[in-house]
């Protein structure tokens, strides 16, 4: 069954056909071609794919598309600022070296996103655990724990 | 050059605000004007005969473009002893043999065709272990070699021995002999972008494929075979790797679905993109090897090291890789971890019905590190030495030649050991913690840091171009997978040529522009193409100072008048005391040129980029566009010997951790992981610790929970629910990482390879302080909360330190 519907992606609102069994990272890869969103496994258990659906993070991959109707969804493009301005946790990751292949990269930045907005000031635990449920197979996790406890320290610094 | 401006500091990677804002393209994200997707019809049994395959339903379903099977494309052999073929006809060996192909207008139609393919086969009798396979009467996998001559066992046609001293004198000989068996399960790589291309081609039928790969020159060599076997002779391949999502190892060789999509696109007309979904990902994509070594290790009443005996055996699956030649780097540590006058290494590598498999990150060494590293804690014991100070008496030091004829340059190995004992309290801690079921343990690792000669050239080039801004492009044959070589190459140009980084950009990715490059491996991206760097960036500065030599003075002239002009009673230096200026007077550094005797005057420098307008500004102009070969100083292994320099330089390192052990649950936690390692020279602290914290990770990972399981040859658990890789909260507890700077003459700066050696020792690390910990040696990876349980259980009811 198809359906058309309408959401706001990165602040624009959007109208989309979709099928019934169609996920929301498909949407957004091949609808409206925003592909920093990845592929990673399609089945929940490594975060490449997570957005922000109303400000909670979510495995695109897993989220049918014809529950996003009337919805807010932020993808790793909507975090940049106007003329390409980083996100402090973009920048973040560029300047700890909390990027290797780059392939979670989206992923995790969108999980650690949610996890400031709720914490501000996380502690190493609590941001394990705001990443636990992306994976990655290059940086062994420490740069990347390293470059959201950055980040937070430079919003802190902002306040 | 004593001091470096850029050399050894931080720099953030040139390709971080990409990857940081899903601006990089990966395979799966590229898409080509009428681009069709291709899907594969994999093998439903281990070991059957094709009898049937029917694809009429498939093409009559809308959507569908092709589908081909072995029996209506021409064969294409592929493998490293070529014993495979891109379309299986005849006979299926295992569960992921390609039997069938589509391509169709999206990816949905493409897999629904793939359902519709019906393959009628004969079940043939299986063998799934080295044990059955090397039975005399066992099935042959292969009844045919690749030169279609009968075979008569299992056993693949590369051996590999390595004999020095006299072992059996020497064993008879030593005070102390330790034996036992170490075993390694598959594992697999899991890049979290899968694998994949896009084939197509040009009206002239050139082949343009997009791919992820690790060695796009060796890659269009192999595609142009391809082509030459589809009636295509003489037609040319261009390789283009988009951003790599990880490779460890995985693109070391070309795979069956890259020359499906390039058949799929030769068909069709059309580009052909096949990218694996995960499944695939874990099904059908090669993994490490699994192994088992039988090791006899001794020494005399000092602890000094007697012999080093090695068999190992292989399980090679089904077809061939050059995953096949690990065991050449498995004899390096073998032969030369510590000094072993007496040396004995052979390896059996074995067809079986199961996945075949491929090198990952370390190509052999961890397999090899585990059962050495393992083994010679056993014999420290057996000796009643501290294995630390074992390790110390035995290590190896600079300028020596090890029994394999590898020329060991810098050796940083004492450092190291000193460096994790210091870190782990090794003193105060060893064999202190078994009532609290805690311990330490370290191991050591041997591998190529100067590249290595696997191939007959290990050579690499760049072209180094001056544009006149003074932006520098430097071009690259070798690939960026994430571990940073962009970032490296961008320091090492800006540091030769004397601009800063911020004018550097790295071109890769592209056979058409780049110069070659024999792969990205071996640790040996950062070590020869720097070199490569340095090289020709001697060559542009010559160029640069021949222009100075010609216009400084001039330009000199100019930019005083002009400031004359503004500042009524300024005056500069006298120019016509400077004389003649010739190419040797010249200094360039952070974009300027100046009098190498005069440095620090701010009047006696021109801008870089002035001279080069003055270079392309003119008649008869000229532009500075240099390049470099570089291919190490070293030589390939004697096929009869295996004696031979392989690497230009070597590296040394060790880790330890401190564990504690729940003897109820059997589970390891590790408290605290220390890693030093000789890395010659650091070229960015960051990116040098990425690379390191990364492998660790992964070899704790292999230490503590990997295992790719298969029954009776068919994927137990190919999804990341089941097979576990380590997550955030796993790695809850300090890695501490010291580098030793040994500082290597051959090495770009000093430096030496990096990218494969952090995982090597990790294994064994863990295993020694486990048996520190509670006592039993566990002899099989992973370390299982299961195993070590039946360890303790077993040792309580009476039996030995067995695992």
């Amino acid at each position: 069954m198809k359906k058309r519907i309408q959401f706001t992606v990165n602040g624009h609102a959007v109208a989309v056909k979709a099928e019934s069994h169609q996920m929301l990272l498909e949407v957004l890869r091949d609808t409206l071609h925003l592909t920093g969103t990845k592929y990673g496994c399609g089945e929940g258990e490594c975060g490449a794919c997570t957005v922000l659906v109303d400000g909670a993070s979510v495995d695109s991959c897993l989220y049918p598309a014809f529950e996003i109707e009337g919805r807010k969804v932020t993808t790793i493009e909507g975090l940049m600022g106007a003329r390409n301005q980083l996100h402090t946790l973009q920048k973040s990751f560029v300047e700890n070296g909390g990027i290797q292949c780059g392939y979670c990269t989206p992923g995790m930045i969108m999980s650690a996103k949610a996890l400031l907005d709720e914490t501000p000031h996380p502690g190493a635990d609590e941001i394990r655990r705001g990443i636990s449920g992306n994976l990655c197979r290059c940086t062994g996790y420490v740069q990347i724990i390293e470059s959201i406890a950055k980040a937070a320290e430079k919003e802190q610094g902002n306040e | 050059m004593s001091e470096f401006h850029y050399i050894g500091k931080t720099h953030p990677r040139p390709d971080g605000p990409d990857k940081a804002t899903g601006r990089a393209l990966y395979i799966h994200d590229l898409v080509r004007p009428g681009m069709l997707h291709g899907k594969i019809k994999f093998s439903e049994y281990a070991h059957a005969r094709i009898k049937h395959i029917d694809t009429s339903r498939a093409e009559k379903l809308p959507g569908v473009r092709a589908v081909i099977t072995g029996y209506n494309t021409p064969q294409i052999r592929i493998g490293f002893i070529k014993d495979n073929f891109a379309l299986k006809k005849d006979k299926v060996r295992q569960f992921r043999d390609e039997v069938a192909a589509v391509a169709a207008v999206d990816a949905e139609t493409a897999a629904e065709a793939v359902e519709l393919i019906e393959v009628e086969y004969e079940e043939l009798p299986c063998v799934f272990s080295v044990e059955e396979a090397l039975r005399p009467d066992a099935t042959l996998i292969h009844e045919l070699d690749p030169k279609e001559r009968p075979r008569k066992d299992n056993i693949v046609p590369v051996p590999w021995k390595f004999t020095a001293g006299d072992v059996d004198k020497a064993r008879d000989a030593s005070a102390v002999v330790v034996e036992d068996y170490y075993d390694t399960p598959l594992i697999l790589q899991s890049c979290m972008g899968t694998a994949g291309c896009i084939a197509e081609f040009d009206l002239m039928n050139n082949l343009i494929i997009h791919t992820k790969t690790q060695i796009p020159f060796l890659a269009q060599n192999d595609f142009n075979a391809a082509l030459a076997d589809m009636g295509l002779q003489g037609r040319r391949t261009r390789v283009i790797v988009p951003a790599v999502g990880g490779s460890f190892g995985t693109g070391l060789d070309t795979h069956a679905y890259e020359y499906i999509a390039i058949l799929l696109a030769y068909t069709t007309g059309k580009p052909v993109k096949i990218v694996f979904d995960r499944h695939e990902e874990f099904t059908a994509l090669s993994p490490r090897q699994s192994t088992r070594a039988h090791i006899i290790q001794g020494c005399d009443s000092e602890g000094r090291l007697t012999f080093r005996q090695m068999r190992m055996v292989l399980d090679n699956g089904a077809y061939t890789s050059w995953g096949a030649t690990t065991p050449s780097v498995m004899m390096l540590p073998v032969s030369s971890l510590y000094r072993v006058p007496n040396i004995h290494f052979e390896t059996t590598i074995v067809y079986t019905n199961n996945t075949y498999c491929q090198a990952m990150r370390g190509y052999g060494n961890p397999q090899a590190a585990w059962a050495i590293e393992s083994n010679l804690d056993q014999l420290a014991q057996k000796a009643g030495i501290d294995p630390y100070q074992f390790r110390m008496t035995n290590a190896n030091v600079a300028d020596e030649t090890t029994p394999m004829g590898l020329k060991i340059t810098t050796c940083g190995f004492k450092d190291c050991l000193e460096s994790v004992a210091r870190e782990l309290d090794w003193g105060e801690k060893r064999g202190k913690g078994r009532n609290r079921g805690r311990g330490v343990g370290m191991a050591s690792l041997f591998h190529v840091g100067g590249a290595a000669r696997v191939y007959r050239s290990d050579g690499t080039g760049v072209i180094m171009k001056l544009d006149d801004f003074g932006h520098v492009s430097i071009t690259s044959g070798a690939v960026e997978m994430g571990q940073g070589f962009t970032s490296v190459l961008t320091a090492a140009t800006a540091e030769a040529l004397g601009v800063s980084p911020d004018m550097v950009t790295v071109i890769i990715g592209d056979t058409a522009i780049c110069p070659w490059d024999v792969g990205t491996h071996a640790s040996r991206g950062a070590f020869t193409a720097c070199n490569a760097a340095i090289l020709a960036a001697d060559k542009a500065r010559q160029k640069v100072f021949e222009l100075a030599a010609e216009h400084f003075i001039a330009r000199v002239s100019a930019a005083m008048k002009k400031r004359a002009r503004k500042e009524p009673g300024f005056e500069g230096p006298d120019l016509d005391s400077i004389g003649t200026l010739s190419v040797s007077d010249f200094d360039l550094r952070h974009n300027f040129v100046f009098l190498k005797d005069r440095p620090d005057d701010p009047l006696l420098r021109v801008p870089l980029e002035e001279l080069l307008r003055e270079a392309h500004y003119r008649e008869q102009g000229t532009i500075i566009v240099t390049e470099a070969f570089y291919d190490p100083c070293h030589e390939m292994l004697d096929p009869k010997t295996c004696r031979g320099n392989i690497s230009a330089a070597y590296v040394f390192g060790v880790q330890g951790a401190e564990v504690e052990v729940d003897e109820e649950t059997g589970k390891v936690t590790v408290l605290k992981f220390a890693a030093a390692h000789d890395v010659g020279k650091v070229l960015n602290p960051q990116t040098l610790k990425g690379q390191l914290y990364g492998a660790i990770v992964q070899g704790l990972g292999y230490a503590l929970c990997e295992e790719y399981k298969t029954d009776r040859g068919r994927s137990l658990n190919p999804n990341f629910l089941d097979y576990k890789i380590l997550a955030a909260p796993d790695v809850d507890f300090p890695i501490h990482i010291e580098c030793i700077e040994t500082d290597d003459p051959k090495g770009p700066f000093g430096a030496k390879g990096v990218g494969e050696p952090g995982l090597v020792p990790t294994a064994p690390a863990i295993a020694n302080a486990v048996f520190d910990a509670v006592g039993v040696r566990i002899k099989s990876l992973p370390i299982t909360p299961e195993k070590v349980l039946a360890a303790l259980r077993k040792r309580k009811s009476g039996g030995s330190n067995v695992g």
